[in-house]
C-alpha cells in the first residue's frame, strides 16, 4: 500500500492543485497571447483586467446571495459570471475606444501600446480598490468538496487522504468549456476565421476585405470573457485580493511565451507547465519520499527544493531558460 | 538647442512653487520630505530615462534595482554580528562561492561543447548537482546564522562603513545584477526584456524578503548610521539650541528641518553630478551613437556598431543609477523594509515621471520625478478634500459616504493613470521635450 499512498499524497498536494491553477493560469495566458496576436502588443493591464472582472462578478454574487440565490451545491458566482463578463467586456472596450483605438490609427510601435497598457493598468487597479477595497474578500459558497479527506479515506481504507475542493472541479471543467468555445470559435466561425487570417498577415486580411475594428472588438470581448473567468476561478479557489492578481501577471506571461506568444495552443502547454514547476519545485517531498523509500534512506528534511516564496522564481527561470534556448517558445508563437 | 528657455524655467519654477507652498501650507517638514523624495525620484527617472530615452530599452524592473541599493546600504554600514560570522559566516560564503562557481561552470561547459543532446545532459548533471552541493553547505550556515539572537540581529550584519559609500556599493550591486539579466534578455523582442526585468524584480524582492541572514528579511533592519547628525543631538547641543533661539526659532522642529536640510543637500549634489555626466553623455558622440541606434538599429549596425553591446552598456549603467538611488532612499529613511517595495510605487510611478518629465530629456526626467513624486504624495489630502466636498451631502454615517471617505487613499492610483494616458495621447514627448 506504501506506493499508493505516496500516489495519493502526490495526487492531493501536487497533481490536483497544480492542475487547477494550470487551467487558471491557461485562460490568464489565452487572453494575454489573443491580444498579442491580434493587437500586437503585451498588455500589462491584464492582471488587473482579471482583478476587475473577478470584482464585478463578486459584487453581483453578493447582490444574489442577499436576494437569497443560490446555485445549489455550486457557487454562486457562476450564476453571476455572465454579468461579470458583460461588466468586463463595456470596460474593456470603453478602454479601447478611449485608449488604444487612438495609436492603431497612427499606427504607434508596440513599445507604446505596452506604456499605454501601464497607464490603464494604474486606471483599472485604482477602480478595483477604490469600488471593493485592497482586502481579501471570500465569496465561495455552495459544497466545499467534491470528495472530502475523511469520505477518501473511510471509501478507500488507506491511510492517505485525498481531497478534491469544489473549486478545483469547477474550475477544471469550466476551463475545458471556455477553451472549448474559444477553439471552435477561432476554428469554425467566419468571425474567427478572419481573426486568425488578421493574426497571421494583417495587409493580406485587410485586403481581402476583413474590416479591422470589428476584428479587434471581437478580441477584446473575448479576451473580457477570458479574463473574468480566469479572475473568478482564481477567487473561488485561493482568495480574491487585488494585489495578488497584478502578481499573477508573471506567472501568465511566462506561460504565454513558454508556450510561443500568439498560439493559444502554446498559451495552454504554458499554464500547465509553469503551474505544475511552481507547485513541484516548491513542494516538501518528504512525506511521497517517506513511503517510497525503504526505513534507513527516509529523509530527515523536508526536501523541498525551494521555499514556497520563491514561486515566481520558478516561473522567471522557466521563462529564462525557454528565451535562451527557444526564443520562440514551444510552439513557435506568433500566428493564431 | 538648448534646454535653458523660459518655458523650462518656469516649469522648474512651478514645481518649486508647489513645494515651497506646501511649506506654507501644510509644514516646512512635509515640504522638505518631498523635496527630499523628489531629489531621490529624480535620480531614480534619470537611470530609467537613460535606458529608455537615450537607448529604447523598456525597463519594468526598476523596483529590484532600488531595492538592491537599499540593501548595499544594509551591508556597508551596519555593524558586523561576530557572534554569526562565528558560527557559520565562513560557511555562507563558501555556500555562495560554489553556488556561484556552479553557474560559471555551467556556462563555460554550455559554451564550449558543441551541441547536442550530450551537451543538455552534462549541463543539467552539472546544474543539478551543484544545486544539491549548494544546499548540503548554505543550509546549515543559514539555520545556525539565523538562530544567533533572532530578535534583533539573527544576519550576518555588514561592513560597519560610512553609509554613503553604499550609494556607490548599491550602483556596483544593481549593475552587476543588470549584466547577467541583460545578457539574457537583450538582443530578443522589447517585450521579454520588460517580462525578464519584471520577473528579476519580485525575484530580489522574495530574496530580501526571505533570506533573513542577509538583511532579516521581513524583521526588518532598523537604526541604520546616518550621514547627518541626530536631531536629539542637536536639541542636546547648546550652540545650536542658542543659535535657533537667536533667530526665533522652535529648537525641535530647527532639529528636524536642520536634519533634512543636510540630506538634502547630500542628494543634490548625488543629483548634479549624476545630471551633469548625464548630459555631458547625451552631448558626447557615444550619445549621438545611443540615440542613433535607438532610432533606427538596422542603420546603425550597417554602420558597424555592435548594438547588442551598446545596450548592454546603457541598461548596465540605467540600473546603476537606479541602484545608487535606492541605498539614497534607505539611508533617508533609516531602515530596509523589504515589505514596503511595491512595484506600482518603485517601477510604475518611475516610468509615469519618465514619459510626464519628457523622455529623452535629463532636466525633463529630474522635472518630471519632482512634480509626480509630489503629486503621488499630495492626491491623496486632495482625494480626501473632494471626497469630503461630494459626500457633504450624504448623511453622517451612510455607506456610501463611509466607503467613499476610506476610499480617498486609492484616488492616487486612478490619478498617476490617468496623468500618464493623458500625456501619453495629447503630449507624447513630455513636458520638458527632447531637442
Amino acid at each position: 500500500m506504501e506506493p499508493l499512498n505516496a500516489l495519493i499524497v502526490l495526487l492531493n498536494f501536487v497533481i490536483v492543485p497544480a492542475t487547477a491553477y494550470g487551467a487558471q493560469l491557461a485562460l490568464g495566458a489565452l487572453g494575454v497571447t489573443l491580444i498579442y496576436g491580434i493587437l500586437r502588443f503585451s498588455n500589462f493591464a491584464h492582471g488587473d483586467t482579471m482583478a476587475f472582472g473577478a470584482m464585478a462578478t463578486i459584487l453581483f454574487t453578493w447582490f444574489l446571495q442577499g436576494a437569497g440565490v443560490t446555485f445549489g451545491p455550486l457557487p454562486t458566482a457562476l450564476l453571476a459570471l455572465p454579468v461579470g463578463i458583460a461588466a468586463t467586456a463595456a470596460l474593456v472596450l470603453i478602454t479601447d475606444r478611449a485608449v488604444y483605438k487612438f495609436y492603431r490609427a497612427q499606427k504607434a510601435a508596440p513599445v507604446i501600446y505596452v506604456i499605454a497598457s501601464l497607464g490603464v493598468m494604474f486606471i483599472m487597479n485604482g477602480l478595483v480598490r477604490f469600488i471593493i477595497g485592497p482586502n481579501d474578500q471570500r465569496f465561495a459558497d455552495g459544497e466545499r468538496f467534491i470528495i472530502s479527506v475523511r469520505t477518501f479515506k473511510a471509501m478507500t481504507g488507506l491511510d492517505e487522504g485525498l481531497a478534491i475542493r469544489t473549486s478545483q472541479g469547477i474550475t477544471l471543467v469550466v476551463a475545458i468549456i471556455a477553451v472549448a468555445l474559444l477553439f471552435w470559435f477561432l476554428n469554425k466561425t467566419r468571425t474567427g476565421k478572419s481573426m486568425r487570417a488578421f493574426s497571421d498577415n494583417e495587409d493580406l486580411a485587410l485586403l481581402s476585405g476583413i474590416n479591422p475594428e470589428r476584428v479587434v472588438m471581437v478580441t477584446w470581448l473575448l479576451v473580457a470573457a477570458l479574463t473574468t473567468v480566469a479572475g473568478v476561478l482564481y477567487g473561488l479557489d485561493k482568495s480574491f485580493k487585488p494585489f495578488t492578481y497584478f502578481q499573477l501577471l508573471l506567472p501568465i506571461f511566462a506561460a504565454a511565451i513558454v508556450g510561443g506568444l500568439g498560439n493559444p495552443l502554446g498559451a495552454i502547454a504554458g499554464g500547465f507547465v509553469i503551474a505544475f514547476s511552481e507547485v513541484g519545485v516548491t513542494y516538501a517531498f518528504k512525506k511521497v519520499l517517506g513511503y517510497l523509500l525503504p526505513e534507513t534512506l527516509k529523509p530527515d528534511g523536508l526536501v523541498q527544493l525551494l521555499s514556497t516564496d520563491y514561486k515566481f522564481a520558478v516561473s522567471f527561470v522557466i521563462l529564462v531558460i525557454v528565451l535562451l534556448i527557444r526564443p520562440t517558445g514551444l510552439f513557435r508563437g506568433k500566428s493564431l | 538647442m538648448s534646454n535653458v528657455n523660459m518655458k523650462n524655467i518656469l516649469l522648474f519654477a512651478f514645481v518649486g512653487l508647489l513645494i515651497i507652498g506646501t511649506g506654507f501650507v501644510q509644514s516646512w517638514n512635509v515640504a522638505l520630505t518631498i523635496f527630499n523624495m523628489g531629489l531621490v525620484s529624480a535620480i531614480m527617472a534619470l537611470g530609467v530615462n537613460m535606458q529608455w530615452g537615450y537607448a529604447g530599452l523598456f525597463n519594468v524592473g526598476v523596483m529590484g534595482f532600488v531595492a538592491l541599493g537599499g540593501l548595499a546600504a544594509v551591508l556597508v554600514s551596519m555593524p558586523p554580528v561576530g557572534e554569526a560570522w562565528a558560527v557559520g559566516g565562513v560557511r555562507m560564503l563558501l555556500a555562495l562561492v560554489m553556488g556561484a562557481a556552479t553557474i560559471v561552470f555551467a556556462i563555460l561547459v554550455y559554451q564550449r561543447m558543441p551541441s547536442g543532446r550530450a551537451r543538455g545532459l552534462i549541463v543539467t548533471a552539472i546544474i543539478v548537482v551543484g544545486f544539491f552541493v549548494y544546499r548540503f553547505v548554505f543550509d546549515p550556515a543559514k539555520v545556525s546564522i539565523e538562530a544567533v539572537n533572532p530578535a534583533s540581529t539573527g544576519y550576518l550584519g555588514g561592513m560597519n562603513l560610512p553609509v554613503i559609500l553604499s550609494w556607490p556599493v548599491g550602483g556596483l550591486l544593481a549593475a552587476g545584477v543588470a549584466w547577467v539579466i541583460g545578457k539574457t534578455a537583450l538582443g530578443l523582442r522589447s517585450d521579454y526584456l520588460a517580462i525578464a526585468t519584471l520577473g528579476i524584480a519580485e525575484i530580489v524582492i522574495a530574496v530580501l524578503k526571505n533570506e533573513d541572514w542577509l538583511a532579516r528579511g521581513v524583521k526588518n533592519v532598523i537604526g541604520l548610521p546616518r550621514p547627518v547628525p541626530y536631531e536629539i543631538d542637536l536639541q542636546n547641543s547648546q550652540s545650536f539650541v542658542d543659535r535657533m533661539s537667536a533667530i526665533g526659532a522652535d529648537p525641535v522642529t530647527a532639529s528636524s528641518i536642520t536634519v533634512k536640510l543636510s540630506y538634502a543637500g547630500l542628494f543634490a549634489v548625488v543629483l548634479l553630478i549624476i545630471l551633469w555626466l548625464a548630459q555631458m553623455a547625451l552631448n558626447s558622440p557615444w550619445g549621438r551613437m545611443m540615440r542613433a541606434i535607438r532610432d533606427n538599429e538596422t542603420a546603425a549596425e550597417a554602420m558597424g556598431k555592435d548594438v547588442k553591446k551598446r545596450h548592454l552598456h546603457i541598461f548596465v549603467i540605467g540600473s546603476a543609477v537606479c541602484g545608487i538611488a535606492g541605498a539614497m532612499m534607505t539611508t533617508l529613511d533609516g531602515q530596509l523594509t523589504p515589505g514596503t517595495y511595491q512595484p506600482l510605487r518603485f517601477t510604475f510611478l518611475i516610468w509615469v515621471m519618465v514619459i510626464v518629465g519628457g523622455s529623452g530629456n535629463n532636466w525633463g526626467a529630474v522635472l518630471g520625478g519632482f512634480l509626480i513624486y509630489f503629486l503621488w504624495i499630495q492626491v491623496e489630502p486632495m482625494g480626501l478634500i473632494l471626497m469630503d466636498f461630494i459626500t457633504a451631502g450624504l448623511p453622517d454615517g451612510s455607506a456610501l459616504k463611509e466607503h467613499l471617505l476610506d476610499s480617498a487613499a486609492h484616488m492616487r492610483l486612478l490619478t498617476m493613470g490617468l496623468i500618464l494616458l493623458l500625456v501619453l495621447r495629447f503630449s507624447p514627448r513630455g513636458l520638458i521635450p527632447e531637442k
